[in-house]
């Protein structure tokens, strides 16, 4: 099938020709994997929903969704506002939706923060070993072993409530996993002989970290991100319900629940809704994870 | 599964570990993760934004007074003395006295502590006697009917925030249906009629025979427990169905079959037996965090536990109540994920 110029046929070519090719061809293949598991696509379907709504919000509302309309307060569900609106008189469709940006920055942020910290000291437990190794990977135990609530809410005690502070909090407590999957990946390819190579041509440590050893773990950090996501969103609208997350007027969804409490008996809907989007996200990232983990370690789903 | 303590116990080469190398390797991690819980919790009492001698001392208090203090508190120590001081009135109890209640914060979590341990363990308890179950059942069928149901169910229950489960319980199961009891421990006329002997509830009205509170406490803490136990039925049934698939597998299972051995006996006998010890980690992890995460359910169903009390605390700037009530959790939290670590290393012959 040498001659099948097509991009398909360049997509699944046995020898491929370059290192770009090699990367699209393993992407390729993954995503066809991907792309028989239902699942797992309703996974991906919700996470685009997300962003997009996100980056459509302005076009999808008709308000910004912090200026009160107090003549409108708590009307039911209709056409016009199709969850109804708070007690302020905001539409809360439209505060869901300006929502989403929230929830898309929280799993940025926690992002940001999260995997380099994760990979700088996994791999170099991995790669250095030794006496760095031990004391490293005690201290990711200590961390792994903390129960993450609690200590956010510590975190945010000294810190003062606020969305900033609580994702910090929550950063803390999430980066350990993934300096466990750097250090493995590192401790499997240090003996190996391109990195020998690698250091006989005069790599740097540090170069040998970023260029060789860091790329091999985004696999497993992918998955083990995609997977921890849900928890992490939990865990920002449960601060944010306790009120140690976003401060109103923001429309985060867990804060939205809190303030929606008091009308949980007659105007159902205020706190229900955003309940709604939270689980529809959550669930998102959890089938998403389910699905990535079947295609990148298909040994160890459960 | 928690791992820590591993490097230890797998230093001693081709010879396996004695169960002391084991317990040692255990007890190790469970000192240093205690010891990094209180270092946090340490520095965040020391950058936190209240000066400790003020708090002490007030606004009006004279220079010398002040020094005083300064001086009683140990603030001119160097750090680690600090530090080590802090872990000796840890060491017997002392953990500081609130601003709120005014009491001791030791005495304070003694009477919160209780709630939620009763709450968490009825949540764990359903989420076993239900989970695990279910997890035999999807692995038994898999991939016809009852497995996906029950995949479906896993999935929602740690998908969905806990505390919006809650609200809506509330919604249909009290206010529109009115099978349960509402938010509290308690009705109102019940209270302060016992006296507190363990603080659990339950086993008070039970010690006392005094089966009206009996009621009134379980119509109080079904829905509170049920909410909190989804948590720990999903990921229990979750685990127990992979652990169940992975046995089911095996070709004893298969040379038991072949022997005519009834299927439920395959099951029951000889495959779940395998899966117990892996359960009694899961079970554990479980259990500590119900008792972490017990605090969103307590702030919904104004349940009067240890997640209430940091809470409340919290936002009035009590620091001490915070800290304490987070070394209080943090340790059973820990404490618990590395007993059932130890079980599992001392129970499981593979690892034996």
């Amino acid at each position: 099938m040498a001659g099948d110029r097509s991009l398909r046929g360049w997509l699944l070519a046995e020898i491929p020709r370059s290192k770009w090719q090699a990367r699209s061809q393993r992407f390729y293949i993954g995503w066809l994997e991907f792309r028989r598991n239902p699942i797992a696509m309703i996974g991906l379907a919700i996470i685009l929903g997300l962003i997009f709504v996100a980056a459509f919000a302005p076009w999808i509302t008709t308000s910004d969704g912090l200026e009160p309309e107090l003549a409108n307060r708590l009307q039911a569900p209709s056409a016009e506002h199709w969850f109804g609106t708070d007690q302020l008189g905001r539409d809360i469709f439209d505060r869901i939706i300006w929502g989403s940006r929230i929830t898309l920055y929280i799993v940025g942020l926690v992002t940001v923060i999260v995997v380099p910290i994760g990979l700088v000291i996994g791999t170099i437990a991995g790669y250095l070993g030794g006496l760095v190794d031990s004391v490293l990977m005690r201290l990711t135990d200590i961390f792994l072993a903390f129960p993450r609530l609690i200590l956010a809410m510590a975190f945010v005690a000294v810190l003062g409530p606020g969305l900033e502070n609580a994702v910090l909090a929550i950063a803390l407590t999430t980066w350990s996993p993934f300096a466990r999957i750097a250090r493995a990946e590192a401790l499997t390819i240090r003996n190996s002989e391109f990195i020998l190579a690698a250091q006989v041509q005069g790599v740097s440590t540090v170069g040998i970290l970023t260029r060789h050893v860091t790329p091999l773990c985004a696999s497993s950090v992918i998955v083990r991100l995609t997977l921890d996501m849900a928890g992490i969103i939990l865990t920002a609208a449960g601060l944010g319900f306790l009120g140690l997350g976003a401060q109103p007027p923001t429309p985060e969804w867990g804060a939205m629940i809190s303030l929606g409490r008091q009308y949980l008996i007659d105007q159902w809907w205020v706190p229900t809704v955003p309940g709604i989007a939270i689980l529809v996200v959550s669930l998102g990232f959890n089938l998403l994870g389910d699905g990535l983990r079947d295609v990148f370690d298909p040994k160890s789903g459960g | 599964m928690p791992d820590s303590g591993g490097q230890a116990a797998a230093g001693s080469g081709l010879t396996p570990p004695s169960a002391l190398v084991k317990i040692s390797g255990v007890l190790i991690s469970l000192t240093l993760t205690f010891l990094g819980l209180t270092a946090i919790t340490f520095v965040i009492s020391r950058v936190m934004p209240v000066d400790p001698v003020l708090a002490i001392v007030g606004d009006r208090a004279s220079n010398e007074v002040y020094q005083q203090v300064y001086l009683q508190l140990g603030l001119d120590k160097p750090i680690y003395v600090q530090y080590l001081r802090y872990l000796g009135q840890l060491a017997e109890g002392d953990l500081g006295t609130s601003i709120m209640t005014t009491q001791p914060v030791i005495e304070d979590i003694k009477r919160f502590f209780p709630a939620t341990l009763e709450l968490a363990t009825v949540a764990t308890l359903l989420g076993i006697f239900i989970g695990v179950p279910m997890g035999v059942l999807a692995a038994v069928h898999q991939g016809r009917w009852p497995d996906h149901v029950v995949r479906v169910v896993a999935l929602l229950g740690y998908s969905a925030p806990i505390f919006w489960l809650g609200l809506v319980a509330l919604l249909i199961f009290y206010a529109k249906l009115g099978w349960v009891a509402g938010p509290g421990r308690l009705d109102v006329y019940y209270d302060g009629i016992i006296d507190p002997v363990t603080g659990i509830l339950l086993i008070d009205a039970a010690l006392v025979r005094d089966w009206d509170i009996f009621r009134n406490a379980l119509a109080h803490l079904i829905l509170p427990a049920s909410i909190l136990g989804t948590f720990a039925l999903a990921y229990i049934a979750r685990m127990t169905r992979s652990f169940m698939l992975d046995q089911l597998s095996q070709e004893y299972i298969l040379t038991a079959r072949v022997k005519g051995i009834p299927e439920s006996q395959v099951i029951w006998r000889h495959a779940f037996r395998n899966v117990l010890v892996q359960l009694i980690t899961i079970i554990g992890l479980t259990y500590a965090s119900l008792l972490e995460g017990s605090v969103l359910t307590e702030t919904v169903f104004s349940w009067p536990g240890i997640g209430q009390y940091i809470t409340n605390s919290l936002f009035n700037n009590d620091m001490n109540a915070v800290l304490g009530g987070t070394i209080v959790v943090g340790a059973c939290f820990v404490g618990i994920n590395m007993l059932s670590d130890l079980l599992y290393r001392l129970v499981d012959p593979r690892i034996r």
